[in-house]
């Protein structure tokens, strides 16, 4: 987790700070679903055989955030696509000097 | 034992891949770095039992995530390696949240302890009434459409809104930034 955040600071391109956006989710995810399980238990599937079931709350929940989370990456590579039609470069640092010259 | 032993490995592996996301440039290196990492995640949930989510994950978030990012990838020039910015700051900022996330961990109830908060309220309910109720073995489905339908609804309505600016940032040509732009560049030239 910490690591996508590293990769959302320091590098300058912006389709590998959407990817380290989504790594972020992703641990997240991994973290939720981590709170659910019970040891011995099985999938929450009911059947004669289990007798211990894992959290189906923890889940749900995450089933719903997966697809609001490629949602929000669909939309931030969409902005990049459009970034780049603007100013023919995704690179943080490339886009500043050209404002920068831009407002001479 | 085992079951900590899988979970380690490939808990460790997602490292690996986040540490090789990082360090490389190559863009579409770094869209299957990360279709390798989200497949991986969905191994994870495997193992600590939850099926429906990794369903989800491996064609959700590895197969039309993947694909979105390589398409835009495609169009997208090829990264260049440059200087990484504000590392100092960003070291300290990381080191801190990992710190105050042990903390808390340390914390929680254990892994797989059944007599956690978590497990105690509401959720016995759900796993003893739903079938009568609806008929349908699979617990999560039940949550997800029935007592949690309103959420599933939200959902669908941030997706719509979602596809919506999608389709509004990629038609647009008329963003006032690009004519700006372009006509000071030909100016130079």
């Amino acid at each position: 987790m910490v690591g996508g955040l590293f990769i959302i600071i320091t590098s300058q391109n912006y389709l590998k700070k959407v990817v380290g956006l989504a790594i972020f989710q992703t641990a997240v995810f991994v973290f939720f679903v981590s709170l659910a399980k019970v040891l011995d238990g099985t999938a929450p599937i009911l059947t004669k055989m289990a007798n211990a079931y894992s959290n189906p709350l923890p889940h749900v929940l995450i089933l719903t955030a997966i697809v609001v989370g490629v949602a929000t990456s669909a939309l931030g590579l969409a902005l990049v696509l459009q970034i780049y039609k603007n100013y023919e470069t995704i690179e943080e640092k490339e886009i500043e000097s050209l404002e920068l010259k831009s407002d001479k | 034992m085992n079951f900590l032993l899988i979970n380690f490995f490939l808990i460790s592996l997602l490292l690996v891949t986040t540490f090789f996301i990082f360090k490389t440039t190559s863009l579409i290196s770094v869209v299957a770095l990360t279709g390798a990492f989200t497949l991986l995640c969905s191994a994870i949930y495997v193992n600590l039992d939850a099926v429906d989510v990794a369903f989800t994950e491996a064609a959700v978030g590895s197969g039309i995530s993947t694909i979105l990012m390589v398409m835009a990838a495609a169009k997208l020039p090829e990264g260049k390696k440059n200087k990484l910015l504000n590392l100092f700051p960003s070291i300290i900022l990381a080191v801190a949240i990992s710190l105050i996330l042990i903390i808390i961990i340390a914390n929680l109830p254990l892994l797989g302890d059944p007599n956690a908060p978590i497990h105690l309220h509401v959720v016995p309910e759900y796993l003893k009434e739903s079938k009568d109720f609806f008929h349908i073995p699979n617990v999560v489905t039940n949550i997800l459409a029935s007592y949690r339908g309103f959420d599933t609804l939200g959902e669908t309505i941030v997706i719509f809104t979602a596809g919506l600016g999608v389709i509004a940032l990629l038609t647009s040509n008329t963003l006032n930034r690009k004519t700006n732009f372009k006509k000071n560049k030909k100016n130079e030239r």
